[in-house]
């Protein structure tokens, strides 16, 4: 008896330390969420210690200035339609690639493999060329348009996802598509009515890590796109640190817009993402 | 199965994707090549003059670049050291049978949604400005003091926040893998008479091998290509002595305009990456059979 309940006081003590630990780990978004209501003497004084008062004119201050609500718009515009094509694009691509073993499709799986290892900074600068150069010959708007970064994200995305489904594909077994085929279904019909549901597990894995990459991604849009009407989230936060003298409450309440999202984002699908994540990475 | 192997069907699967793929990778790939023989300052309208590997070999002599060598190599092998050791912790804190492993797993995890930039900025405000008024006021200012405007501490500054963005990451692979370890083994060891060090060192650490390979490699890729946090935390100050090797080829092109010799270091870049990880994944994959 006295075992057991010394077990369990063992087991609670463990739980609040874990627990205290976890918190400590997140201290770092504590200071921005109390520094974010505080006025600049407040701040000043001492940053660890909680808000006297609650004051939300940071917020709104923060809101106008970077333009929240249309940069939140642009954000959620570019990674939904990305998203959408890279996934229905690559499993498609995939699909065939496996589903008709030759040398071709080697080639082709071999080539989204291999260009994975190349780092964004030895595409940027001739990409930007070749897309401007687009623009200036063809009349396309390759520049400064949602569009063209959705566009080049599906290409950075493709490699990715086509080798995840790829690995997925090879595990389905055939013989449903066989029989549908039979059946006289077309190779259209077999993909969205029969593949395409089977590979769900992956497709969750593809929209997680692409979610996280394009929503936070920073480097490609700042390139792509130049007008303030444009600005993703990560473009317009930039912007509001670019300028001179930081006010750093105003700071603080900025950054909690940017986080807030995300948190929501998180908190309702966190069960997929950390699946997801370990699925993308031992791949 | 005809139907479906039909050149039309193939082509009508594969080629959007191919296409898109093509104009966005491939062929900015290849003219990124060529572009690296030629001297030019990025407008249209001046001459582009081939000037063969000469900016290759001006690479070699340029301080800036090698500083940024010297930098990005220390970053990164402190980095991999701070994030897999942290994050293996982690794991093995929130696989045993405590009730709070999960709400402990969606905190540890949670920083790496933030995405770098925004990471990069939280700490800016905290190693700086925070770091200074707290100095001032306990008068601990060996320690709290404004790290980002001494060269070696926002180094270590931007470990620091790589470190918290990539731990729960990691973790999470090196959940997957302690997991995937038979309970039976386990409790067989401690029956033994086997201790906690002696289990984890003689039987976890040997069976998540494959692990360990999988995080080696995404932490040192992702910190030799960091960009992000660079730029929020430190801007490659002070005096360019934080900047890492994507910042570095990003002011030669972006700033500087020298977009031929930019991107001559660019493709270099890629050679190193490309070797570094064909060298690494060689490596680890041989010693995973011998165990």
């Amino acid at each position: 008896m006295i075992k057991k309940q010394d077990a369990h006081i063992k087991n609670f003590s463990l739980c609040t330390l874990v627990m205290i630990l976890c918190l400590l780990y997140l201290f770092p978004i504590y200071i921005v969420l109390v520094n974010s209501f505080k006025n600049r003497a407040e701040l000043y004084e001492d940053i660890l210690a909680p808000p006297l008062s609650f004051s939300f004119q940071y917020y709104r201050n923060a809101m106008e200035r970077m333009n929240f609500l249309h940069s939140l718009g642009n954000s959620c515009i570019v990674t939904i339609f990305s998203i959408l094509f890279i996934t229905i694009l690559a499993s498609m691509t995939a699909w065939m690639l496996v589903r008709s073993n030759n040398k071709l499709s080697k080639i082709i799986f071999m080539v989204f493999v291999t260009t994975m290892l190349i780092p964004f900074q030895t595409l940027m600068m001739p990409l930007m060329q070749e897309m401007s150069g687009i623009k200036r010959y063809l009349g396309i708007p390759m520049v400064d348009t949602l569009g063209a970064l959705v566009y080049m994200n599906i290409g950075f995305g493709a490699s990715l996802a086509v080798f995840l489904y790829h690995g997925f594909v090879k595990s389905v077994p055939i013989s449903l598509e066989e029989a549908a085929t039979i059946d006289g279904c077309t190779a259209w019909g077999v993909f969205w009515r029969i593949v395409f549901p089977m590979l769900k597990p992956v497709t969750v894995t593809v929209l997680v890590l692409d979610v996280i990459w394009i929503w936070n991604d920073y480097l490609l849009p700042s390139l792509v796109l130049n007008s303030k009407a444009n600005r993703t989230i990560p473009l317009s936060t930039a912007s509001f640190f670019g300028e001179f003298s930081i006010q750093w409450n105003m700071a603080m309440a900025a950054l909690m817009l940017t986080i807030i999202p995300v948190v929501i984002f998180y908190l309702l699908s966190q069960k997929y993402i950390i699946k997801g994540v370990a699925a993308g990475a031992v791949k | 199965m005809k139907k479906m192997r039909g050149p039309a069907w193939y082509a009508l699967f594969t080629l959007p994707l191919i296409f898109v793929f093509t104009t966005v990778v491939l062929i900015p790939f290849i003219i990124g090549i060529v572009y690296a023989f030629f001297s030019w300052d990025g407008l249209p309208l001046n001459p582009k003059i081939f000037v063969g590997i000469n900016n290759f070999i001006k690479i070699f002599s340029d301080e800036r670049f090698l500083a940024s060598a010297g930098h990005t190599v220390f970053f990164t092998l402190l980095s991999i050291v701070t994030i897999n050791v942290l994050g293996l912790a982690f794991a093995l804190g929130v696989t045993t049978r405590l009730n709070v492993r999960n709400i402990a797993r969606t905190m540890l995890f949670a920083p790496y949604m933030i995405g770098g930039l925004i990471l990069g900025y939280i700490w800016k405000f905290i190693l700086g400005e925070g770091f200074r008024t707290i100095g001032e006021k306990t008068g601990l200012t060996t320690v709290f003091f404004n790290w980002l405007l001494h060269p070696q501490f926002a180094l270590l500054a931007l470990t620091v926040v790589i470190t918290w963005q990539m731990a729960g990451y990691i973790m999470i692979i090196y959940i997957t893998g302690i997991q995937s370890i038979p309970e039976e083994v386990i409790e067989a060891a401690y029956m033994d008479g086997a201790g906690f060090w002696t289990v984890l060192f003689r039987i976890k650490f040997p069976l998540i091998m494959q692990s360990f390979t999988v995080c080696l490699f995404l932490t040192l890729s992702n910190c030799f290509k960091i960009f992000d946090v660079n730029l929020s935390l430190t801007g490659g100050g002070p005096y360019s002595s934080t900047e890492l090797f994507a910042m570095n080829i990003y002011h030669e092109i972006f700033s500087l305009n020298n977009y031929g010799y930019g991107q001559a270091k660019a493709i270099l870049f890629f050679i190193i990456v490309a070797a570094i990880t064909a060298v690494q994944v060689g490596i680890t994959k041989k010693r995973e059979v011998e165990m």
